[in-house]
């Protein structure tokens, strides 16, 4: 990651694509969401959903993993340029996740972060507080999640 | 036939439901998947982090909490989904060997103005461990049928 101070507002960055499959989706809901929508296609069908649906911690948590991804090949770029990369704090929270639209077996979701905020923290002492917007969007250009993630980053050091 | 329904839920009302152990295993593997952070895979370099020692990812601690309500009472309701979540705190670690447990307390309940047959819940949900200490904190609606609509059928 940058430094915090090198982060600008408005800053956007693609983080990659995921492709949910019937599963996939059930490998997730049957140990964290077994709702019967995200579990058997049949009960599915019946429910107002219409179709197999993604969990929505599963959405986030993918998105998640394509942060960090994304992450770790700055940090090698910028490691390969000879600059020091900022690490990452434990995230204290997120705010405003929103399940806009349900994500069926099939749906390839593209995930994209913005920074809309930072924080200047005094403790501890060299971080601050980045808000990312994530967002997901499927195929067809629907956004279909959307949390602020609030991340610890470090400062620049002196 | 569902046990809950959107009627059932009273606004104040409190209630626990649980437990489930965390082991290491899970948690790297979890982590692996989605969230392959040192602090979340190998406990030398978690030590090093402000976590200080391997620690679940908060993703993880969601994922938890949300089998938890699954199992609590979700999978006996007429529960229709959520729109999302105004609010999550990460407040502590969740550490290997972690026994946790949820307390669910109801802040508001309203009828849906678009669909009478829907109504939301407010509920703030607390993920405790063994030690009662409050590990995660999560704000949200949940919308649920409404049995007033169900025995009108």
């Amino acid at each position: 990651m940058r430094f915090f101070e090198d982060i600008g507002i408005g800053d956007r960055r693609e983080l990659g694509r995921h492709s949910f499959t019937v599963d996939d989706i059930k490998r997730y809901a049957l140990r964290y969401d077994p709702q019967l929508f995200h579990v058997d296609e049949a009960a599915a069908a019946r429910s107002h959903f219409g179709a197999l649906i993604a969990s929505g911690w599963h959405t986030a948590a993918v998105c998640m993993r394509l942060f960090i991804e994304t992450e770790r090949r700055i940090a090698a770029e910028l490691t390969a340029r000879g600059e020091p990369a900022a690490k990452l704090g434990p995230s204290p929270g997120f705010r405003n996740l929103r399940w806009l639209k349900p994500v069926y077996a099939g749906d390839s979701i593209s995930y994209a972060g913005e920074t809309i905020e930072k924080r200047e923290t005094e403790s501890p002492p060299g971080w601050g507080l980045v808000v990312f917007r994530m967002r997901g969007t499927n195929q067809d250009g629907t956004v279909v999640i959307e949390f602020e993630n609030a991340v610890p980053i470090e400062r620049r050091p002196e | 036939m569902p046990r809950f329904y959107y009627e059932d839920f009273e606004q104040g009302s409190v209630e626990r439901f649980g437990s489930r152990t965390v082991t290491r295993e899970e948690i790297v593997g979890f982590a692996a998947e989605f969230d392959p952070q040192p602090m979340h895979l190998d406990e030398q370099a978690a030590r090093r982090t402000p976590l200080g020692g391997l620690a679940a990812s908060g993703w993880h601690s969601c994922a938890i909490m949300m089998r938890l309500i699954a199992d609590g009472f979700i999978l006996e309701s007429s529960c229709m989904g959520s729109p999302g979540v105004e609010e999550l705190k990460w407040l502590k670690p969740v550490r290997p060997g972690d026994r946790l447990a949820v307390r669910r307390t109801v802040l508001e309940t309203r009828v849906s103005k678009s669909r009478p047959a829907m109504g939301f819940v407010r509920f703030r949900f607390e993920l405790l461990n063994q030690n009662g200490e409050t590990v995660m904190e999560q704000t949200n609606f949940i919308m649920f049928g409404r049995r007033a609509a169900e025995t009108s059928r």
